[in-house]
């Protein structure tokens, strides 16, 4: 049996017999679960809601009950209102605080907001404060409105909402909805898992080449195999585990996911990201019907095909580079110097995931989907929202040519890395590693 | 077996191998000695395909050393060890299989010499259970498992307490009586000389000495003679009585020996035997011993290198 494959053969059952790895594998799942359901339930918990005394001198309020998350009691607005609703809140701990507003002489309601006061007891929520300055604000629209002569209520007759459904007019004249919001949430998932992935694994090359050396084994095994394939046994090893677990998580994740939505949500509130991230896209109306006619829209055989491309080119590309930092070292300690240019682009690719979602036809896009250590991920969060032929064309080659140019450099640096104990090194010697012949 | 063809090899800013070439005949037991960072490992690395050098090559049974051939080598090299959560047997068949044999064959193997050396109970044990010198007898196993013609030992002293070194040496021993050609490193000169067949000399980097240990002892020796003894009259020899041979010292021997006497260091000429002597001391003295002074490997190797 060729050596490699052996090597390989090691990496994968070592690490899948672990008691970490049967761990992962099951929390894996109950945590993306769980991190999936648990912000939609949150969402759903309501705040306990405060109570509000209300000093209105300007009777700008007047009417009002409350708004979300705080009823209003009213003050008589007398000269002493004011000390006497203070007076009330510091003896009284039933009530969370006091609005208070001013009059004004000419009922400028500018001056009005601009003067208002909330006196608070307790913490109020920068939601409940949001809620009630845009109260205000309507109300103080309306009065401005009533100033000039103008009935609040006829505006409000004439204003009128658009949702236009946009509609892909493709090359063959085909006429598909869009779904901006499922293909933000399909792109934001396919590039994090990316990321990931190829961070947790490639960590792991890197961890398993010190463990290598720290153990002085490698000269041993190297004796019988070329560094070149061990370090690719790993690899390959490494990525097969990757591989397994990342197809029992996405069963089980299915699993649990049926499960928990069936259950404990069953009517109450549909947790799916993807319609909270279409509420937010503005979308919020017939979502269900939306969806699926933009679920039909999507290329999914070519996205999951995608996936598992941009997760093995950006694992190669970063495991490769990772495990020439693992040989370069004595211990885990010592990779900080490494690891921050290395990981630098893969955490800006994240950094960038929105302005990418926002846009994804711009220039930024295009660049961080084409260069090959931001390709994996960001090309990720393109692509629901379609991308040419030929810059897929040109990314996906880009990354291959970036792995083996990677994989080449880290072959380099590795063999004579794992044979070197006890040296602090320096970029300039890892400059003539590479460059060196042996 | 193996000769090694004007081996160079630089490193960045120094020189670990200049114009090294060695022969290693069949069946020896060859002791490559030298200070620390003279340049051994590299060059036990090199034999072993580890690295590879600047310029020179290696002959492996008369033909160029091939990838192939590691299979018929086997290497302990001095930063040793073993995966330390894994266990014992299933590391051992590993390391067996990536030197080429199959999984049954290897499997055997082990059981045999696990048996061998009373440790099959720690099949199943994880190699961070055991002892540091347990770990040293499964990576002995896993270096000689494959039957190698050849074992390329580094350093196998060091690290070891003293009966360990010596189980060590005696396994060694075992192996070359049973024709294995052996070849080992060492900083540690003393004692080197009467277990090796041959040995080479390396220092800075140029081999300095190789062949045969007789011949390099007996291209070394300077003809001279300790000799003790005590006269009637307990005072020194008549210097005639030496003639014609050269007496570079004759003192009384030290309070604490066990006897009263002398001791004399003569210089005999290159022909002429201890039995030339003996004679004019025997009938002026009574001779309590004489033997030659046989240099130290030690010896050789400074004067080699200062001279």
């Amino acid at each position: 049996m060729n050596p490699l494959w052996i090597v390989a053969h090691r990496e994968f059952t070592t690490r899948v017999r672990k008691r970490s790895f049967l761990i992962m594998t099951i929390l894996g799942p109950v945590f993306f679960g769980l991190l999936l359901v648990v912000p939609a339930l949150l969402t759903q918990i309501p705040e306990g809601s405060k109570k509000l005394l209300v000093v209105d001198h300007s009777f700008l309020l007047t009417g009002e009950r409350g708004v979300e998350g705080a009823s209003f009691q009213f003050l008589e607005p007398t000269d002493s209102a004011l000390s006497q609703g203070k007076a009330i809140l510091q003896s009284n701990s039933e009530w969370d605080g006091l609005l208070y507003l001013p009059s004004t002489e000419n009922g400028d309601p500018d001056i009005i907001l601009r003067s208002g006061k909330l006196f608070a007891t307790t913490d109020l929520s920068l939601a409940l404060e949001e809620s009630i300055e845009s109260l205000l604000e309507q109300k103080a629209y309306e009065q401005k409105l009533r100033l000039a002569g103008v009935d609040p209520s006829i505006v409000k007759q004439s204003e009128s909402f658009a949702n236009i459904t946009t509609v892909e007019f493709g090359e063959k004249g085909r006429e598909q909805a869009s779904a901006t919001g499922l293909k933000m949430a399909l792109g934001l998932a396919g590039g994090f898992f990316v990321y990931i992935f190829v961070f947790l694994y490639a960590t792991q090359i890197m961890r398993g080449v010190i463990e290598e050396k720290t153990s002085r084994i490698v000269e041993v095994i190297i004796s019988s195999v070329k560094p070149f394939q061990l370090m690719l046994g790993k690899i390959i090893g490494i990525a097969g585990v990757g591989f397994l677990q990342f197809f029992i998580w996405v069963g089980l994740s299915g699993v649990l996911y049926v499960v928990l939505s069936s259950t404990l949500l069953s009517g109450t509130l549909d947790p799916s990201p993807v319609e909270s991230l279409q509420t937010q896209a503005g979308q919020s109306h017939a979502v269900g019907l939306e969806v699926i006619t933009a679920m039909q829209s999507i290329d999914f055989p070519l996205i999951l095909s995608a996936f598992l491309f941009y997760f093995i080119g950006g694992y190669l590309l970063y495991g490769a580079l990772f495990a020439a930092v693992g040989s370069a070292v004595d211990a885990e300690a010592d990779t900080q110097q490494f690891m921050l240019p290395l990981t630098l682009p893969l955490i800006l690719s994240i950094i960038v995931a929105t302005k990418v979602m926002e846009s994804p036809g711009s220039p930024l896009s295009f660049w961080f989907s084409i260069i090959p250590f931001t390709s994996p991920v960001v090309m990720m969060i393109r692509l629901p929202f379609g991308v040419p032929a030929w810059e897929l064309a040109l990314s996906m080659s880009l990354l291959v040519l970036g792995f083996l140019g990677t994989t080449w450099i880290a072959a380099r640096v590795y063999r004579i890395g794992i044979l070197l104990y006890g040296k602090k090194l320096t970029y300039k010697e890892l400059w003539k590693w590479i460059r060196s012949s042996q | 077996m193996i000769q090694a063809v004007h081996i160079s090899k630089h490193f960045s800013g120094h020189t670990a191998l200049n114009d090294v070439s060695l022969h290693i005949p069949k069946g020896s037991l060859y002791g490559l000695l030298g200070p620390n960072g003279a340049g051994k490992t590299t060059f036990l690395r090199i034999l072993n395909q580890i690295i590879e050098p600047d310029s020179g090559h290696v002959l492996f049974d008369g033909r160029p050393l091939q990838r192939k051939d590691i299979a018929h080598i086997g290497y302990l090299p001095e930063e040793r060890g073993l995966y330390k959560k894994m266990a014992v047997g299933e590391q051992a068949l590993y390391l067996a299989r990536l030197k080429g044999l199959t999984r049954a064959e290897a499997k055997n193997r082990l059981k045999y010499w696990f048996e061998k050396l009373e440790i099959d109970g720690w099949w199943d044990k994880r190699v961070e259970e055991l002892s540091k010198g347990m770990a040293q007898k499964i990576q002995f196993v896993t270096t000689v498992l494959h039957q190698p013609d050849v074992l390329i030992f580094d350093e196998p002293f060091s690290g070891f307490d003293p009966i360990a070194a010596q189980q060590i040496r005696n396994e060694m021993l075992a192996l070359h009586q049973a024709g294995t050609t052996i070849l080992f490193s060492t900083h540690r000169m003393e004692s080197v000389e009467e277990m090796c067949t041959h040995i080479a000399l390396i220092n800075q980097s140029r081999k300095v000495l190789d062949g045969s240990v007789g011949d390099i002892i007996r291209s070394h020796r300077t003809h001279t003679y300790r000799i003790t003894y005590r006269t009637s009259h307990d005072g020194p020899m008549p210097p005639e009585a030496f003639s014609p041979f050269v007496v570079l010292s004759d003192e009384s021997l030290p309070l604490g020996a066990w006897q009263p006497g002398r001791i004399a260091h003569v210089q005999l000429p290159k022909e002429a035997g201890l039995n030339a002597l003996l004679p004019s001391l025997i009938l002026n003295a009574e001779v309590l011993s004489a033997e030659e002074i046989v240099p130290s490997m030690n010896t050789i190797f400074i004067q080699t290198v200062q001279g």
